[in-house]
């Protein structure tokens, strides 16, 4: 019966509009309007569910399409749609987003509506930009997402958020505008705006080069890759419990789901040429990256750091099947690696929201983030020691949590290509443990190191049904990622036939 | 059969669960009741899957339980395979977990996290036997990686102790050292065969053995040799091989039972076991099992020679582990799987029983763990004194006992091998018998024998146990409870007896079609030409080298310990570089501090500081925005809003136009 709905209109549009609702009822009720941001948070999430159960796995054609004349001076439209790229990452954002505003329940006293309505405006803004199928749709959700955040930072943020919002908003900003550039000469060329159509569209080699830097500097920026990553843990360490979780959890994977629906399809050529730029880059996240976290000693920093790390797995995925190629002369492996890539970016998505809600909750109690006022909290919070710990073993990639999986995958496709590359890809296993364990060993074991902690009260219910349902869903996609993966196959299979075919 | 070896695995897990999440609920009776019939089911089960497959002569088992996922045609199942070596794996493993979740009872009979360590036992129950019962290399490393996190958990089980979250994340990082090398095996593997199953892999190994990869330009290296010898990387750290044993002494910080069990008798086995289990594909790789063979005697030997000086009763035990994983090491590099295997199972019962026994020692010393502080408990303590004794003479290999069969057919294959590096291994091993009798007697008479030191020692410090609360402290030293001493008994008697199996183990078929050896290294088989039963073995035993090697080492331990106790000072005095040599652990520890640890964070200090603040950040972004702020200001000057400047501005243009018209 929903497959008849405007399921991707209505995930879009129900929390914009429940947004509007709740900003309207103002303050003078606070409870009410967190009442009605859940309401709208979950009924949202209840939307997105028949897009995964309704999904065709056997296709990888745009599904739940939707499309009507918008601008038709210019051709564009506003055109929706999904494949097993983007539904999973609709899914992630709806269920981030309920997680995320019954975490903020009682954190957040000052200007409670607007705080819950940035949120849910945010969520549908993303959940556009992962359904847009029109470039200029796309890129209106893609700038205008920019805005909640931005808010979100300069309002509820820490002391420092005049710098950290501006650094955000100048390097995202920057990036996107030779995202614009890109799509209005592509525009040119196909003369459509239909991303569809740009994908068949073909580009001799300068232009696709030209393109291809110019997109990678909107979406590195985003992801972010070296050396233009800088920028975030300022913005995290700024950013409240919410917008850490949303920013690591979903933003950082519109830079990555960027690559996928516009570098490697329209610009296969040189994102076969550049291959060894993106490996680079990828393997400095991981190796340089991780030896940063190691020394932070800001909780949120060294998470954040953490974060590109693992992000740097997700590019070295998506682009490792061209130098599979190129060293075996076949795409055998190819397609795993994409897909290790796309089960990496939700299960970060997972991860590092847990992680950021763990911070959140000592936060909240101890107004400090620095690691060295901690120690010994396991002592007087067990239940919270015990979920840190199972998700800092998630962020160590341990088999059987969800951080294992596209891990895996990444090495192995990335072995087909090279040794080397496999080996520093696998230096993650020593690196994640180290700075992710000496965390733990720093913050939750250790006699109790103060009379603030000696004082710490455990997790309360909410508290802790919203770190259990993470933990459950990082469990069930470690112990059994077949779901995920069913929903993928199709899609990047054909995304690997379809870069395999050169443009020239 | 499939919901035999489901129900094998999951009623650990169950337990777990239960003790784990419901702990406050279930309480203390609660936590321990459903955890010890969780593993005794496991047990129960097991022995019956045993029956079957050794005595009634079952097929093995090999097949998926579910599909975990699958992706670009690769499948990735979880599934078991069962067969006499795992059936024998399952066997000593629930049986070792068994006795020790009935010892814990009494050894943490105090502490207040009780059901935690109930929770935790259990689990690692679990995870052992998925390794163990994995039929592909997926569900391999998930077991390899869940046993590391238990033993993550248990070696920080007293978590507010420095020393213990000192020791779990030295070897968490070290094992996955070990794991990383680990992936990249298993990686290689699938890159050309597609498939993480075993048997899918083993036969195609005679094709894979052709296959070449170029490591470093110019070079070509055999793809099975690297993927054999990156595996064994895997297995060193778990089996605390020479260099990636450091973390093993250390991890005797976690409480007694699980040093037992993780320690000494499971865990630390599944690097051998993997590598037996792996034997199609090494036997296609000469270089992997010269390189093993070379690693497992310098860790049989020099391991050994450490737990001459070490005075913490554990500590004595666990540098025995280290040169006993040594010895199973050896063998799996002459290509004796069969004398590895058999020696990690009779090494389980012995070493489970000595650990337990100093536990019980620790018990009645009120957790004191320094053995010069002990001495004379023998007669105070009459069933850890007589078990600890069959554990010691298990474990020097005394004609007889289960430890001088296992031993012996070690070193009798090393003897006949012609694997490189053989010839070595053999010098090392025969004189590790030798050290193994002199570490293993010191510290028994240490502790049983001699002056009763415990009267005239200066008050203990109370940090190293925190486990048993000190009530009673100045009584009498006294026997421990019987869910003490019951498991020691219980594990006396296969300490005795596993060994008569060498005949079906070592020289029969039992292992048939689940070791493969190459003929023409299969020193087994040419040993069991000369072999005519048990007692013949046993008798023929007398009169061999090692022996007398174990004779003059016990003897010696008596003559210097015990008759002539200021032998040992004299010896420490006359030859302090090698005393403090030893002490040291011949540096490895003091060496990755400086090198690895503090390098490491050296660096990231450096690429931080320097990389991101001062380049990136300092340099290009805040840079770039100075920049900015530094054009625009100069850009301002132009921009003045006086009317006549403007003017002035206009008129030059336009002058210009016209010029640029008119030419």
């Amino acid at each position: 019966m929903f497959a008849d709905w405007p399921l991707l209109s209505l995930v879009i549009w129900t929390p914009i509009l429940g947004g509007l609702m709740v900003l309207i009822l103002g303050d003078r009720v606070p409870e009410a309007s967190r009442r009605l941001a859940l309401a709208f948070a979950v009924l949202t999430f209840l939307i997105s569910i028949p897009l995964f159960v309704y999904f065709d796995r056997g296709t990888h054609e745009m599904q739940f399409q939707e499309w009507v004349p918008w601008i038709q001076a210019f051709d564009i439209h506003y055109h929706l749609g999904v494949d097993g790229i983007s539904m999973p990452l609709i899914l992630l954002t709806a269920f981030t987003t309920v997680l995320v505003v019954i975490a903020a329940w009682d954190v957040i006293q000052y200007r409670v509506s607007q705080y819950m309505a940035a949120f849910l405006i945010l969520e549908g803004l993303m959940h556009g930009v992962f359904a847009a199928l029109d470039a200029v749709l796309f890129y209106v959700f893609f700038e205008a997402m920019l805005i909640p955040m931005f808010l979100v930072i300069g309002i509820w943020g820490g002391p420092n958020r005049i710098y950290a919002t501006l650094k955000f908003f100048l390097y995202t900003f920057f990036g996107s505008v030779f995202l614009l550039i890109s799509l209005i000469y592509l525009y040119v060329q196909a003369g459509s705006f239909a991303i569809l159509d740009l994908h068949q569209v073909p580009l001799g080699m300068t232009a696709q080069v030209l393109l291809f830097l110019a997109m990678l500097l909107a979406f590195a920026v985003k992801i972010p890759m070296f050396p233009v990553h800088t920028w975030l843990p300022d913005a995290h360490v700024e950013a409240p419990t919410g917008g850490s979780v949303i920013l690591a959890a979903i933003m950082l994977k519109i830079g990555t789901y960027g690559f996928l629906r516009f570098s490697l399809p329209i610009l296969p050529d040189a994102s076969m040429a550049l291959d060894w730029l993106m490996i680079t880059l990828s393997l400095i996240a991981v190796v340089y990256v991780g030896l940063v976290a190691l020394m932070q000693q800001d909780m949120k920093k060294l998470i954040a750091y953490s974060s590109i790390a693992h992000m740097g797995f997700v590019t070295l995925g998506l682009f490792i099947p061209f130098m599979v190629f190129a060293n075996t002369g076949d795409w055998q492996g190819a397609a795993l690696g994409i897909s290790g890539g796309m089960v990496q970016m939700i299960s970060h998505g997972l991860v590092s929201a847990a992680l950021f809600l763990c911070i959140g909750v000592l936060y909240d109690r101890m107004h400090t983030r620095r690691i060295a006022d901690y120690g010994g909290v396991a002592n007087t919070m067990p239940w919270f020691g015990a979920l840190f710990v199972l998700f800092a073993m998630a962020n160590a990639g341990l088999p059987g949590t969800s951080g294992f999986v596209g891990e895996f995958m990444v090495i192995l496709a990335s072995f087909r290509a090279d040794f080397w590359i496999a080996f520093l890809a696998a230096t993650t296993l020593v690196l994640a443990a180290a700075y992710t364990l000496w965390l733990v060993k720093r913050v939750i074991y250790g006699e109790v190191a103060n009379d603030q902690v000696a004082q710490l009260q455990d997790l309360n219910r909410r508290e802790f049904w919203v770190l259990g349902v993470l933990a459950v869903a990082v469990l069930l996609l470690g112990v059994w990622p077949a779901p995920l993966l069913d929903v993928m196959n199709e899609t990047v299979d054909h995304l690997v036939r379809h870069i395999a075919v050169s443009k020239l | 059969m499939e919901s035999i070896y489901l129900a094998i695995v999951l009623a650990p897990l169950l337990g777990a669960a239960v003790a784990g999440l419901l702990g406050r609920q279930v309480g203390r009776a609660g936590a321990h009741s459903v955890t010890i019939a969780g593993v005794a089911v496991s047990f129960f089960l097991s022995a019956y899957v045993f029956w079957q497959h050794a005595v009634a002569g079952a097929a093995p088992y090999n097949d998926s339980v579910y599909t975990w996922m699958v992706a670009d045609g690769f499948r990735f199942e979880v599934g078991f395979l069962v067969d006499r070596l795992t059936a024998l794996m399952m066997l000593v493993v629930t049986f070792v977990s068994f006795m020790v979740h009935i010892y814990t009872i009494g050894y943490m009979r105090d502490d207040p996290g009780y059901q935690r360590f109930f929770a935790l036992i259990s689990l690692f129950t679990f995870s052992m036997l998925m390794l163990v019962m994995a039929n592909n290399f997926l569900q391999l490393f998930f077991g390899w990686e869940a046993v590391g996190l238990v033993s993550y958990l248990l070696i920080g089980f007293w978590f507010r102790r420095p020393s213990a979250i000192y020791a779990n994340l030295k070897a968490f990082i070290v094992n996955r050292v070990g794991d990383m090398a680990f992936v990249l095996g298993i990686a290689a593997l699938v890159l050309h065969t597609s498939s993480l199953d075993y048997a899918t892999l083993f036969a195609r190994a005679e094709e894979l053995s052709g296959i070449t990869l170029s490591l470093l330009p110019g070079t070509e290296w055999s793809l099975l040799s690297v993927a054999c010898i990156l595996l064994f990387i895997g297995a060193m750290a778990k089996s605390a091989q020479v260099p990636l044993h450091v973390w093993l002494p250390d991890s005797m910080e976690g409480p007694t039972p699980i040093s037992a069990l993780i320690h000494a008798a499971t865990m630390v086995t599944a690097g051998i076991f993997m590598v037996a289990r792996m034997s199609p594909l090494y036997e296609h790789s000469v270089a992997a099992l010269g390189f093993i063979l070379v690693i497992g005697a310098i860790t049989a030997f020099f391991m050994g020679l450490i737990g001459l000086v070490q005075n913490d009763i554990k500590r004595v035990v666990a540098y025995s582990t280290l040169s006993q994983l040594g010895y199973m090491t050896v063998a799996l590099g002459a290509s004796a799987y069969a004398a590895g295997i058999f020696h990690l199972m009779t090494h389980a019962f012995f070493k489970a029983l000595l650990f337990l026994a100093a536990g019980s020692v620790i018990i009645a010393m009120h957790h004191e763990q320094d053995m010069r502080r002990m001495g004379g408990l023998g007669k105070y303590m009459p069933v850890t004194y007589v078990t600890a004794l069959v554990g010691a003479l298990a474990l020097i290999g005394f004609p007889g006992f289960s430890g001088f069969f296992s031993k012996d057919g070690i070193i009798e294959a090393v003897h006949l091998s012609s694997t490189p590096g053989a010839g070595f291994a053999y010098v090392l091993v025969l004189a590790g018998v030798f050290v193994t009798a002199l570490y293993t007697f010191r510290m028994f008479f240490m502790v049983f024998h001699g002056e009763e030191r415990f009267r005239h020692a200066p008050p203990p410090d109370h940090g190293q146990d925190d486990a048993h609360g000190h009530h009673g402290h100045g009584g009498e030293p006294h026997e421990s409870p019987w869910v003490v001493t019951l498991p020691l008994v219980l594990l006396a008697i296969p300490s005795v007896f596993a060994g008569y199996l060498i005949g079906p183990l070592l020289f029969g078929d039992f292992f048939d079609g689940v070791l493969h050896v190459d003929p023409s290294r299969d020193v087994l088989a040419e040993l069991g030409h000369h072999y005519h039963g048990v007692w013949g073995y046993l008798a023929h035993g007398f009169m061999m080298p090692p022996f007398w090697l174990a004779m003059a080492g016990l003897v010696s331990a008596w003559y210097i310990y015990l008759r002539r106790p200021g032998i040992a000072r004299v010896a420490r005095e006359r030859l302090p570089w090698l005393h403090a040599t030893l002490q040291r652990g011949y540096g490895f520890d003091a060496f990755n501090d400086a090198v690895f640890a503090a390098g490491t964070r050296r660096l990231g200090q450096f690429l931080w500081r320097f990389g991101d603040a001062l380049i990136i950040d300092t340099l290009l972004v805040n840079g770039s925005s100075r920049a900015v702020g530094w054009a625009a200001g100069r850009l301002r000057l132009g921009q003045t809003g006086y009317l006549y400047h403007y003017a002035f501005a206009m008129i030059i243009g336009l002058l210009g136009l016209i010029l640029a018209f008119a030419l």
